[in-house]
């Protein structure tokens, strides 16, 4: 092998191999639970990456559980700057047993699937759902979780909404599968879709309402504008609204479940001030051993500088291998792990900014643990090192 | 069995000596199972914490009767002539003028800002009758006042008052039908109603077009009679509802997310816990490669390798438990009795509840600590017995 | 390679220094002339502490002087700064040391290949040119060894590989026969003689060997920071 600056590096990196095998291992667990977590954050974003900038949301003005008339969607969609208004009602059902749990509405097909273009359905399965008056389209993700079949009748127990008379029994003819467009999309996957007419017709109370109202704007800018105008409108009604942007809405559901981000960055900070103060240790450790060879590097004409960035390498070297080590793994159990907790946990992955970001860690590490050792080994007086050696 | 322990102890306390030399090692193996332990007791304190704030809702004598198929108040809703049939019901505990201790409830939504936040957040509205009163002797007003029935003035519970924006007495709170005004705050103890906003029933009722309710709380005669009761109601034809022990249904409520805290805070500690020992080992390594030469006299003294095994291995335990006392300490310190709140997945709706650093979670937190000093101590501890002598010898 | 062999290649003037140890200043160098002609062997001898191997470390560049000149090849080290004495060392010195200071973690040919990372050479440049100096020290069949393969007199002769391969006008030997035994002693001194006599290179050695006066050309006594005496070796 010929000798080159970074195999030098690389070799006095692995000088005690045990040493730095088990720093790695640890760096390679924190970087494993960094990627992780990651995707968990990026699971609890996506619902808000999905929301379109030019959809708005119609509510109750006091909660989202309020219910409106379904005359209002007339309204909405005179008003000016409106290109498109769909429902959907909360439905609160469950298949076979209560923990079963997964997010089914009650829609008009027609316009909720042109509201949602990032839901991919072919167009006879769009028919059918639109024509079938019991129809429902389940995302893929849902269907392969319950091994439902086009074709089959799906049974649904209602939580909230009894069928006239009292059941809680409802059934819906399985018509067709939607599927996300993008990773994000894809994490929406899980749901069901079924008539609202059916369903309105069917139910015991509360007919001629829906929950809430999607609002397709011609652009962003006019948000605000068009949300006050909606509002207004049904203001000193029964029925009062509140509009807002999709984005808002989604959000406060994330954020109600707490600062996820935050706890999410208590835990990383906690692992990477531990990976800290581990890998620190095994560098100050290595140049400490090697005072006399660095000593001797200076000695034939290394200057402090080279010698400063050959240390720096090393942690560099350290941290990034450990980093990619960690985030290897992630990447290797990821698509395991997503589809186990799809049903449950949606939208789980790995992606590039995680990978960047995870670099990015590692670099700030290896500078935190790397440049104090390597300052003083730059500083190193040779005579004084070389006397130390032979004293 | 003394001599070995002797011998045993007589080297780690040799170890232990050398310690400040080699400081910085040392602290690794502390830290690092100081973060693990920290991390884990946190987590099974906030899940605790969680179960416990719902699951001291309620008395076994007290039941909650929602619709059949309902899991939850806010889902359920019963009709005038069901709440009045539940609450005629043989089982009920009466008060000194011969009524049922029974109170219907409706349970709702209402949107408020936390403090310094943009979003609102959902609470819970819990619309009651002064029965509601009677059957919760554990309510105490610690500021202003009930509410005046036939108006609109809300009671703010203490946890609430201390999350939410405008819930000082006076304040006014946009419920149903324009705004209400805080006239009270109420504590009941800790539980979960403490998280609720309380206003009075007929005049919601009036309002939301409703002769309804969510759900009926009623005391009963005792505890052992709640077979009974369940049978009652299940038996009469004419109603379908579920009904529960009260502490039960608040229990309930609390599987799903504590079975997620704790599911979460497992897999992170867990992964933690590996890179703990990987860090245990290095310690414990360089911990036996600096006193080679101090091992190597003991052995030549005539120590075993099974005392000199057993003295790295105890060396590497004590670690391990300054760590887990360090960890313990943070975690007791940094979040035992802090408030935080979440969302309850079964109401959609907020609830306030504080971390509790159980004895159950330091036990936990104490093994894990120890398994990640024994995996840590093993091989070095093997080797360190294993360890040949005249090399070591010379170079000293 | 150097033909102008009575100039002075190394001129020092009213040469001090002086080390700080707390409150106590010891003056390890008083006043010092020494002028040392291109292509000596120079041997420094003196007890412990008579500032011999302090002086080295003026000449090999390592450090400064606290009073007077250095002047070696016309440059003058008393007046350089820190990064360009290691430019100068890179260049114009080779070192030997007592301990041998080979990197563990490189083979023999990566240890004599090391100090020319810091040219322009090609990789297979510097290879040949290792494998020409280990060749020199007659070891080029132990190239592929690693330092804890070889024996004492072997890895001295790697490390004076490392000192000549840059090809360095002047070479500085701080006890190099200190740890080995007396045969082994003589074939390293027999080597750098060589190096000097057939390769033109100054060498200025600090040792306590009494053996070095056989093949040193001058041996200079140091005691207390004076130069004694300066006399012609046999």
């Amino acid at each position: 092998m010929n000798l080159t600056l970074f195999g030098f590096i690389l070799a006095n990196l692995f000088r005690r191999k045990a040493r730095t095998l088990l720093t790695l291992a640890s760096l390679a667990a924190g970087f494993l639970l960094f990627g992780l977590l990651q995707a968990v954050q990026l699971a609890f974003d996506r619902g808000v990456e999905l929301s379109g900038d030019d959809r708005l949301i119609t509510q109750g003005r006091y909660s989202f559980t309020e219910i409106l008339p379904i005359g209002y969607r007339a309204q909405i969609a005179a008003v000016p700057g409106v290109e498109l208004v769909t429902h959907a009602q909360w439905f609160g059902g469950y298949y076979q047993k209560q923990s079963n749990f997964f997010p089914n509405f009650a829609v008009d097909p027609e316009s909720y699937l042109d509201m949602y273009p990032e839901f991919l359905i072919s167009p006879e399965a769009r028919a059918a759902f639109i024509a079938t008056r019991d129809g429902a389209v389940a995302g893929r993700s849902l269907a392969a979780r319950f091994n439902w079949k086009i074709g089959d009748r799906i049974p649904i127990m209602a939580t909230i909404w009894p069928r006239a008379g009292g059941a809680l029994d409802w059934s819906f003819q399985l018509v067709g599968l939607f599927e996300g467009r993008d990773e994000t999309a894809r994490s929406q996957e899980g749901m069901l879709l079924f008539h609202h007419d059916y369903f309105d017709e069917a139910r015991q109370f509360a007919k001629g309402t829906t929950g809430i109202y999607i609002v397709r704007i011609a652009g962003p800018e006019l948000a605000d504008r068009v949300a006050a105008e909606i509002d207004r409108r049904f203001r000193n009604s029964p029925n009062e609204t509140k509009t807002g942007p999709e984005k808002a809405f989604n959000q406060s559901f994330i954020k109600q479940i707490g600062d996820i981000e935050a706890i999410i960055a208590i835990v990383l900070s906690a692992v990477f001030f531990t990976l800290l103060l581990l890998t620190a240790n095994t560098m100050s450790q290595a140049v400490r051993e090697r005072t006399a060879e660095l000593a001797i590097l200076k000695t034939i004409g290394f200057s402090g500088r080279r010698v400063l960035g050959m240390v720096l390498a090393e942690a560099l070297l350290l941290c990034l291998i450990g980093a990619l080590a960690g985030l290897g793994l992630t990447a290797l159990i990821m698509p395991g792990l997503a589809a186990a907790v799809a049903a449950w946990f949606p939208g789980l992955g790995l992606v590039t900014a995680t990978w960047i970001e995870g670099l990015a860690i590692a670099a700030l590490l290896a500078a935190a643990i790397g440049l104090p050792p390597a300052i003083a080994a730059s500083r190193l007086t040779i005579v004084a090192a070389l006397a130390r050696r032979i004293a | 069995m003394i001599g070995p322990l002797r011998r045993m102890l007589a080297v780690a306390r040799l170890g232990l000596m050398t310690i400040p030399e080699r400081l910085g090692t040392s602290l690794v193996i502390v830290v690092g199972i100081a973060g693990v332990v920290a991390m884990l007791v946190a987590m099974l304190a906030m899940a605790d914490g969680f179960r416990q704030t719902l699951a001291s809702t309620g008395k076994p004598e007290r039941v909650i009767v929602v619709r059949g198929g309902s899991d939850n108040e806010l889902s359920s809703s019963l009709s005038r002539e069901q709440v009045d049939i539940v609450t005629q019901t043989a089982g009920i505990r009466r008060d000194a003028t011969g009524r049922p201790l029974a109170s219907p409830e409706l349970y709702f939504l209402a949107e408020l800002l936390s403090r310094g936040e943009r979003n609102p957040s959902n609470v819970p509205v819990r619309a009651v009758g002064e029965m509601a009163f009677a059957l919760r002797p554990e309510l105490r007003i610690v500021e202003g006042r009930r509410f005046q029935p036939g108006t609109r003035e809300v009671m703010v519970g203490r946890a609430a008052a201390g999350q939410f924006e405008n819930t000082g007495l006076g304040d006014l709170l946009p419920i149903r039908d324009g705004d209400w005004r805080v006239v009270g705050i109420f504590a009941t103890g800790g539980d979960v109603h403490e998280s609720e906003l309380w206003v009075d029933a007929p005049q919601v009722q009036a309002i939301l077009k409703r002769s309804g309710s969510s759900s009926v709380t009623a005391v009963l005669d005792s505890a052992a009679g709640f077979a009974d009761f369940a049978a009652r109601l299940a038996g009469d034809p004419r109603l379908t509802v579920k009904v529960q022990r009260q502490n039960e249904y608040y229990a309930g409520q609390s599987a799903a997310l504590n079975a997620f805290i704790k599911g979460l805070g497992y897999t992170i500690t867990a992964i933690m816990a590996i890179g703990a020992v990987f860090a245990a080992l290095n310690t414990m390594y360089s911990a036996v490669a600096a006193r080679r030469v101090e091992i190597a006299t003991l052995r030549a003294l005539g120590f075993g390798g099974g005392a000199v095994a057993g003295g790295v291995l105890l060396e590497a335990l004590l670690l391990a438990a300054v760590g887990a006392l360090a960890g313990m300490s943070v975690a007791w310190l940094a979040f035992n009795g802090m408030t935080v709140s979440t969302l309850n997945f079964q109401t959609f709706s907020q609830v306030a509840f504080a971390f509790r650093v159980t004895p159950g979670a330091l036990l936990q937190g104490a093994g894990g600590a120890l398994a990640i000093g024994l995996f840590g101590g093993l091989l070095p501890a093997w080797r360190a017995a294993r360890a040949p002598l005249t090399g070591a010898l010379r170079a000293g | 390679m150097n033909d102008n062999e009575q100039q002075p290649l190394i001129r020092l003037r009213g040469v001090g220094k002086t080390y700080r140890r707390g409150r106590e200043a010891i003056e390890v160098l008083k006043n010092l002339d020494l002028d040392i002609t291109c292509g000596d062997f120079l041997a420094l001898m003196g007890p412990s502490g008579s500032g011999k191997t302090t002086l080295l470390n003026l000449l090999g560049g390592l450090d400064h002087p606290d009073a007077g000149t250095i002047e070696i090849g016309g440059a003058r080290l008393d007046r350089m700064s820190d990064a360009d004495m290691t430019r100068w060392r890179a260049a114009h010195v080779g070192f030997i040391f007592q301990f041998y200071n080979l990197m563990p973690v490189l083979n023999a040919r990566q240890n004599v290949e090391l100090p020319l990372l810091l040219t322009r050479l090609g990789a297979g440049e510097r290879r040949r040119r290792a494998m020409i100096a280990l060749d020199l020290v007659g070891l080029a069949e132990r190239a592929e060894h690693k330092p804890r393969e070889l024996s004492g007199g072997q890895e001295q002769r790697v490390a004076i590989a490392r000192a000549i391969v840059a090809d360095p006008d002047l070479l500085v030997c701080d006890e190099p026969t200190g740890d080995l035994d007396r045969a082994t002693a003589d074939e390293i001194l027999g080597l750098l003689q060589i190096l000097n006599r057939e390769h033109g290179k100054t060498v200025i050695m600090v040792t306590h060997d009494p053996q070095a006066s056989k093949f040193a050309r001058r041996i200079v006594h140091i005691d207390k920071g004076v130069l004694q005496a300066a006399a012609e070796a046999s």
